[in-house]
């Protein structure tokens, strides 16, 4: 009886910590500045055992992080040195290979003491608006162009904050209160955590968490395996060739599933760009153990155990596995296509369950915004910096049609536009759905989104684009056909390109055409209900259901006539 | 107020609750919701408690009615054909959402369906941005096109909603003119009147939900008024809303997306008025009913609003899953835990409970109509919580045997446990999943449950209060009396109030007295301009609030204002609140930053009936006790020895110690081991611990 009642006392423990660290991520919300972290949820926490092993994560808009954090407190333990960590600490970096891949994430770990003993660490990472350096972007030739570096360090020692660093900070970024007020929002952020913590501790008599850490690393693992053992061994793989910066960039993996693990071999992937597109392996990492766990055992929750069987290789400094000083400051691009890339490989072995191929990347731009300067600007004319995340669409799956304009891999949200319009001088123009930007299959692909950019009178502004897909959509499965590749251009109909910092003269708009996903199964044997559907909604228009998927004339028009008296199909 | 005669009713998914209040003394039924015609259930409730208490229908000085028609029309999709017009460039605002997926390891998630389908959402050419001045001017004889085209189509309602209209409604109000003129028949609701906020998915999905429930909510309370007053009644009805006060029918018809949630707003404001009784200043009140379980904070007898919430999710109560409803709301978390909430074990070898519910039909296993998966219920049966032969007093009988039997096929056998461990199990897993949800938003809230009082309420509540208290760190629970239809008796303690608010946006580096002054004027006459049409004479009181933040911040807190305050407003003033309401929630200030104010709000409110205090009393005599059974409780992990009393027998200073159960009609309340509990002067039930 004793044994069994501690398996639900253990259960109950695994669900408060799980608990525990979204508390912990709450806070960050709350109390965060910079608007990737409070509207769009780039962050994460969690929390760690004394060996540095992650117990459990929050689920957060970014299964980026999700890898990263799990490996980041162990470099932590390390630099810092078990002897040096005491009561009151609270430590730092944004090292992008020993964090979470770029200079813009600010990792901060902070020791758990309870009845004076070290019985755990908690962790969090934010993506900040500025480090300093050319901006968030991908113009640098390496990392040190791409802003302040903060190696693993003390933040606060004992509990007395590190002024000097303080200091170095404020002078080398461009939104230096905001920052401070960033990273003192991830140590409140840990400071909550370690407060729930101590209060579970002694609800249950807990001494340290070696008990409750084994149950739940014991049973993830156990799961974890179960899954893998059922899946059919072999090896495949998939590649998929993208933008790139200057030049298409070539994802290739081969996937080995063996009976305890799975193996993702990035060989033959290409080399490093000149530009800040290159991603971190840890990242990499994090993006191929998402896209598989999704496929195979999605509602294991992330811990040491969970994430171990899922092992990866890359060539030393190819694009998944930049070394330093390679510029990283948009890993996401590279990181956002490998679970596309991991589902082509995975398709062959696992047929029926991955979807079609997506918008992929976020469709993010960030918008300097500065008086004009070809005439005299008007009085209350203002310099600002206004980042907005949007998405694409998403591949279409064996028994569902893609979905429209929503993020996949990544899990962000976007801004209201009123909101951004509130950042700064800047007007949306339009943000709604690009009809037939879905990929035609017998499940369409997720509809793309139309944006158009201005400023307000009296102002210019610097573009700085960080879309692909514009020469290479996503390509569909089983047959489905290519979602629309993305477009942009000025609304005098001046060329732009889809990366990289541009021009935008007072009074000109940029005009912006998103992705849409690519679709899965012929075309000629979707469900004619769900053809004339998407017809009377303008998904699509009557040419795509006439040409791609044989509606008639007589058809289309009682659709059309439908549509007119605002009657759904 | 208090020596007439006043009617409260609540309509729910199940029952409608009918109570009387004559004199103070309650008169109360329950009967089966009428969907067909809902207002059927309230004439004959109506009826029942006229007779129990010896009136007539034209006897009643007031009826006050809560109803969760609305939100059901929500989620069942059974609004009218309803038409959005908006800003060229943002069709599909609605649709796009928030462009996230709420659950990120589902690759075959699916989006709920906007309310309305692209076809029927039109653009017209306009704009105002931020500053709420006009970039592109509206051409009217493009309006009348469109809605020439619109007219067509036969809409029984309108949505109006366009970009930044929070600060320049001009252009939403020369839109419903051209409607009103060439669709006389079409019900228009504009964005800028029904949720004058910033945030467009917000806003107009707000809009959208209003105009496409305004044709049957205002049917259904015109039948209503026509039935009642057929039935002899004289009086006016008045309306429950969301935000925990009371409007006219008229408003309602007009606003019946105010009218949400509606129904749980009553129990909330009836854990108020228990907590002002004894003067309470820290609630957590726990509603736990069949299928789900809300919890609310009460501070200072008031409880807290919210100015947005989340209606209809379509995914496990998943945060997200839902849409967006920006009206002013009592904030509550709901999560899918009740009496009738399923379990399993997933491949984790967890157990998981709800949110699939048993529902009353088939039910727990253990109602014996067919149900053979666990429940809540059963395990109660197991663990000794339940009376097989006396649920609802004696009406069901429960059968312990099939619920050992489900408890065992479903859990026991694949976690190796016996049938009592499994029930434990299953009571510990729902118990620490309302727990984490109170945690939560506590910590949302910045407080610290430990100093708080639970007042429990709801068919289940009373059976897992104790255990939530223990895990939750509280230490008094209170259970009043008539606590099954405590949202009824919550809708005759509300008071008429309308809270009025704006997005504007100003730093205090910015800060215009003036224009504040003028702004909070002007809504504090809109607000009172609808509480005067409830009640021509009443004095009618004004709670200002703004919500402010550090600039650069996308969380906002409120800070509530005193009338000088608000009329004589200095930036001095205002950063000193916020600094010190800043620093309680999230531990420090952050130096050297500009703060601003983003939401301007006044509630107009008649003011609270005066309760009559009651003072706790202590333990005096021992409790009969009317016999004993074997209960299962946590600190020992094992079966004890429990007295059980009747609820009649609590009287004042009554005491029982725990483990026992009290037991009524409708409920039980479980004592555990660490507990005592104390019958009090007004029929409260005090729970504490021990020592």
């Amino acid at each position: 009886m004793a044994e069994t009642h501690s398996n639900v006392a253990y259960q109950v423990m695994w669900n408060r910590l799980i608990s525990v660290v979204e508390e912990q991520a709450q806070a960050l919300v709350r109390t965060a500045f910079s608007t990737s972290v409070r509207e769009a949820g780039d962050l994460s926490a969690g929390v760690y055992d004394t060996h540095g092993r992650m117990l459990a994560q929050a689920v957060t808009g970014t299964p980026g992080h999700v890898n990263a954090m799990a490996d980041a407190v162990a470099h932590f333990i390390r630099r810092i040195g078990r002897q040096n960590i005491i009561d009151g600490d609270v430590y730092i970096t944004n090292d992008p290979w020993e964090g979470t891949g770029h200079l813009h994430d600010i990792t901060m770990v902070t020791p758990s003491f309870h009845d004076g003993r070290l019985v755990g660490f908690f962790a969090c990472t934010a993506h900040i608006v500025d480090i300093g350096g050319r901006g968030f972007g991908a113009d640098a030739a390496s990392v040190y162009e791409e802003g302040l570096y903060i190696p693993i360090m003390k933040f606060a020692d004992a509990g007395a904050v590190d002024d000097t660093l303080v200091r170095i900070i404020r002078g080398n970024v461009r939104e230096p209160d905001q920052l401070i007020g960033d990273i003192h929002a991830l140590a409140t952020c840990n400071e909550i955590g370690h407060r729930r913590l101590t209060a579970m501790m002694t609800e249950f008599g807990l001494s340290d968490l070696d008990g409750i850490a084994a149950f739940i690393l014991e049973n993830s693992r156990r799961a974890t395996l179960e899954r893998i053992a059922a899946l059919p061994r072999g090896q495949a793989s998939g590649d998929m060739t993208v933008d790139g910066f200057d030049t298409p960039i070539t994802l290739k993996v081969t996937l080995t599933i063996e009976a305890d693990r799975i193996l993702s071999d990035f060989a033959g992937t290409s080399g490093l760009d000149k530009k800040g597109i290159n991603c971190p392996l840890v990242y990499t990492k994090a993006y191929a153990c998402y896209a598989l766990k999704c496929a195979i055992a999605p509602e294991i929750p992330n811990n040491a155990a969970s994430l171990a069987p899922f092992e990866i290789a890359a060539p030393e400094n190819s694009i998944v596995h930049a070394l330093h000083p390679a510029p990283v400051a948009l890993r996401h691009i590279v990181g956002h296509f490998v679970p596309d890339t991991v589902y082509a490989a995975l398709d062959k072995i696992l047929p029926g369950v991955v979807p079609a191929e997506g918008a992929g990347c976020l469709c993010n731009f960030q918008v300097s915004l500065r008086p004009r300067t070809d005439a005299p600007a008007p009085p209350g004319a203002m310099r600002s910096e206004v980042l907005t995340f949007n998405s694409g669409g998403s591949g279409a799956r064996p028994a569902h049609d893609g979905l429209n304009a929503t993020a996949f891999p990544s899990g962000v949200m976007t801004m209201p536009i009123e909101a951004t319009e509130h950042a700064g001088p800047v007007i949306i123009w339009r943000k709604e759905l690009r009809p037939d930007s879905g990929g035609a299959g017998k499940q369409r692909g997720g509809l793309g989104q139309h944006m158009e950019v201005g400023a307000r009178e009296g102002h210019e502004f610097d573009f700085q684009a960080m879309f692909d897909r514009v020469a290479h959509p996503a390509r569909g499965r089983r047959g489905g056909a290519s979602g629309a590749p993305t477009t942009i251009a000025r609304d005098d109909g001046a060329a732009m390109r889809g990366k990289g910092k541009q021009f935008v003269a007072h009074g000109r708009r940029v005009v912006l055409a998103f992705p849409g996903g690519a679709g899965y199964g012929v075309a000629a044997e979707r469900d004619k209900a769900r053809v004339k559907r998407d017809l009377a909604r303008g998904y699509i228009s009557p040419d795509v259901a006439a040409v791609d998927y044989g509606l008639t004339e007589d058809e289309i028009a009682a659709v059309e006539k439908a549509r007119r008296l605002g009657e759904d199909i | 107020m208090q020596s007439s005669i006043r009617l409260g009713v609540d309509i729910g998914g199940t029952f409608t609750d009918v109570v009387l209040e004559k004199a103070g003394e309650p008169f109360s039924t329950k009967v089966l919701t009428t969907y067909a015609a809902p207002e059927n259930a309230i004439i004959d409730g109506m009826h029942q408690v006229c007779a129990k208490a010896g009136v007539s229908p034209s006897d009643i000085d007031q009826i006050i009615h809560g109803t969760t028609l609305a939100t059901n029309a929500l989620i069942e999709r059974r609004g009218a054909k309803t038409a959005l017009i908006t800003t060229r460039g943002f069709r599909d605002v609605i649709e796009m959402r928030t462009e996230s997926r709420f659950e990120q390891y589902d690759l075959n998630l699916n989006l709920p369906e906007p309310l309305l389908p692209r076809q029927r959402r039109y653009t017209v050419t306009e704009r105002i941005d931020a500053r709420g001045e006009v970039l592109i001017a509206m051409d009217r004889r493009e309006v009348e096109t469109l809605v020439d085209e619109i007219a067509q189509a036969g809409y029984e309602s309108v949505a109006i909603g366009l970009i930044h209209s929070y600060l320049n409604d001009a252009h939403e109000r020369l839109v419903a003119e051209v409607v009103a003129e060439k669709m006389p028949d079409a019900m228009i609701s504009i964005s800028a009147e029904v949720s004058p906020q910033m945030r467009e998915y917000e806003r107009f999905n707000t809009v959208v939900a209003n105009a496409y429930i305004k044709p049957l909510m205002k049917s259904y309370l015109g039948r209503l008024e026509g039935r009642l007053s057929d039935e002899g009644v004289r009086c006016n009805t008045f309306l429950m809303h969301s935000g925990g006060g009371i409007i006219s029918l008229e408003s309602a018809a007009e606003f019946p997306v105010r009218l949400v949630e509606s129904g749980p707003a009553g129990g909330a404001v009836f854990a108020a008025h228990i907590a002002a009784r004894y003067g309470l200043n820290k609630v957590l009140s726990f509603d736990m009913g069949g299928t789900t379980a809300k919890i609310c904070l009460i501070k200072n007898q008031t409880p807290k609003t919210s100015r947005v919430f989340e209606v209809a999710r379509t995914y496990r109560f998943k945060k997200g899953s839902g849409m967006p409803i920006s009206i002013p709301v009592i904030d509550m978390v709901e999560i899918g835990a009740g009496g009738g909430s399923l379990a399993h074990v997933d491949a984790l070898r967890q157990i998981r409970v709800g949110p699939e519910s048993a529902g009353s039909e088939p039910g727990p296993a253990c109602y014996g109509r067919g149900g053979d998966r666990p429940a809540v219920t059963d395990a109660d049966l197991v663990l000794g919580k339940l009376d097989p032969e006396n649920f609802a007093g004696g009406s069901i009988p429960l059968h312990t045997e099939n619920s050992k039997n489900a408890l065992m096929s479903e859990l026991g056998e694949t976690l190796d446990m016996d049938a009592a461990t499994s029930a434990f199990g299953l009571a510990e897993v729902v118990d620490e999943n309302m727990a984490n949800a109170a945690r939560v938003h506590a910590v949302e809230n910045g407080e610290d449950l430990s100093e708080y009082t639970m007042i429990a309420f709801g068919g289940a509540a009373p059976l897992h209060a104790g255990r939530l208290c223990e895990k939750l760190g509280v230490d008094r629970l209170l259970v009043p009396p008539g606590a099954g239809v405590g949202s009824a008796i919550g809708f005759l303690r509300a008071p008429f109030s309308f809270e009025a608010n704006r997005s504007v946006y100003m730093k205090l580096s910015d800060f215009d007295a003036v224009r504040i002054q003028a702004l909070l004027s002007e809504l504090q006459s809109e607000a009172t301009g609808f509480v005067r049409n409830c009640d021509a004479t009443a004095d009618i009181l004004s709670e200002f609030k703004v919500y402010m933040r550090y600039t650069g911040q996308g969380w906002e807190i409120p800070i509530g204002l005193t009338q000088a305050q608000a009329m004589a407003p200095d930036a001095a003033t205002f950063e000193r609140l916020f600094e010190e309401d800043y620093a309680k929630l999230f531990g420090r200030t952050v130096q050297g930053l500009d703060v601003e104010i983003t939401v301007w709000s006044v509630n107009a409110t008649t003011p609270q009936d005066v309760v009559t205090p009651v003072t706790l009393a202590g333990a005096r005599s021992v409790a009969t006790i009317a016999g004993h059974r074997q209960m299962f409780d946590p600190a020992t992990s094992g079966f004890e020895k429990a007295a059980v009393v009747l609820r009649d027998g609590m009287t004042e200073g009554a005491e029982v110690s725990g483990p026992a159960a009290i037991t009524e009609d409708e409920t039980t309340i479980i004592v555990l081991s660490s507990r005592r509990a104390i019958g009090q002067p007004d029929g409260c039930i005090d729970v504490i611990a021990k020592g």
